[in-house]
């Protein structure tokens, strides 16, 4: 994880510089506190148009407009819950890659958890069920003799009596 | 027999619900704007720049505000279904002009003067409307998709409908289809102007 954040600042730092060198007047990394709340800000966000990236790391247009925006709306002092505020009146709770615990989230929540317990309580009842299907039937003493032989027998071939 | 029921009824449960997976639209994000005020904004007209629209302008009435741009595919896909619906007048169809320029990927927005910007939004969009027709009541112009933001615009086209009291009844992310037009938008459309 936190080298994952380490690439992302290097990944933006590095953009920055070529932003630089081109002489362009694009806002990344002038205030290294805005950008690291910024890229703790977006690594908790989705990326609408490419759903499996999170805003940090997409190279989507609507995440580089996001970014922007979230930029813009640190420097104007709010804070990171009004700013997830900001971005769940728009897109929904969707992009919030930690949905919060309500009604409609609960199976997501917990719906995996769930199903590993009802599947361990079915292992357990198998298992319980089989112990029971199984019955104790000790060898008579003819069929002792018999598989005591069959043993000897086979001890006697390989060499070993 | 028994022994196979229960793996078997698992078997179809699980089997049902991948096929309803395979239904679903992962693209298609239930917006939270749905039931809330159409955010307000204030926008250039495309036909008449120096006239500003606003959602309020609209209040008692029942409209649609579509978002598009002449680099968006999917747009030019449902253009001729817009245009069917213009010549119903069932309710006036705005269109949001979004990021004409600088969504273009063939364009290196950096490469573009910023005061020329409008001048090539406006002529872009100009263009393409009198090629393939001009569906919209009116278009605004959202040339930095700040607006588009606001509405939680993530694929153009995607298409708002708006009832009297500026409340947004609907959204339709993606291009509008026939199936979608008469099943969902139209009756909605008729409901709400009653």
């Amino acid at each position: 994880m936190r080298q994952l954040v380490i690439a992302l600042l290097l990944v933006l730092l590095g953009g920055s510089f070529n932003a630089a060198c081109a002489g362009e007047a694009q806002p990344l990394a002038e205030n290294p506190a805005t950008e690291k709340r910024l890229i703790a800000i977006s690594t908790e966000l989705r990326c609408l148009v490419c759903q499996n990236e999170s805003l940090a790391g997409s190279h989507a247009e609507l995440a580089n407009d996001l970014r922007r925006e979230i930029r813009t709306l640190i420097d104007a002092g709010k804070s990171d819950d009004e700013i997830m505020e900001f971005m769940v009146s728009r897109y929904g709770d969707f992009v919030r890659y930690r949905p919060p615990l309500k009604g409609t989230t609960l199976l997501l929540w917990f719906g995996p958890g769930v199903l590993f317990v009802l599947g361990f309580a079915a292992l357990l009842r198998y298992l319980r069920r089989r112990d029971r299907a199984i019955t104790d039937s000790p060898l008579s003493a003819a069929e002792h003799l018999q598989a005591e032989a069959l043993l000897h027998d086979n001890d006697s071939r390989q060499g070993r009596s | 027999m028994n022994r196979f029921l229960w793996p078997l009824v698992g078997f179809i449960v699980l089997v049902v619900l991948l096929g309803v997976g395979l239904t679903l639209n992962p693209r298609d994000v239930p917006s939270p704007l749905v039931g809330k005020p159409a955010p307000a904004f204030s926008l250039p007209r495309l036909h008449a720049p120096e006239e500003q629209f606003s959602p309020r302008d609209m209040l008692g009435k029942v409209w649609l505000l579509n978002v598009w741009a002449s680099w968006c595919v999917s747009c030019r896909q449902e253009h001729p279904l817009l245009v069917e619906l213009a010549k119903r007048h069932s309710a006036p169809l705005v269109g949001l002009n979004y990021k004409e320029v600088r969504g273009d990927a063939a364009i290196d927005i950096d490469k573009v003067a910023p005061d020329s910007e409008k001048g090539m939004v406006i002529e872009r969009a100009g263009a393409w409307l009198s090629a393939h027709g001009d569906p919209y009541t009116l278009s605004v112009l959202d040339i930095d998709g700040r607006v588009g933001i606001d509405y939680g615009v993530y694929g153009v086209p995607e298409t708002y409908v708006i009832d009297k009291a500026g409340i947004i009844r609907m959204k339709h992310t993606g291009p509008i289809t026939p199936d979608a037009l008469s099943s969902t938008i139209l009756p909605l459309i008729a409901e709400l102007s009653k």
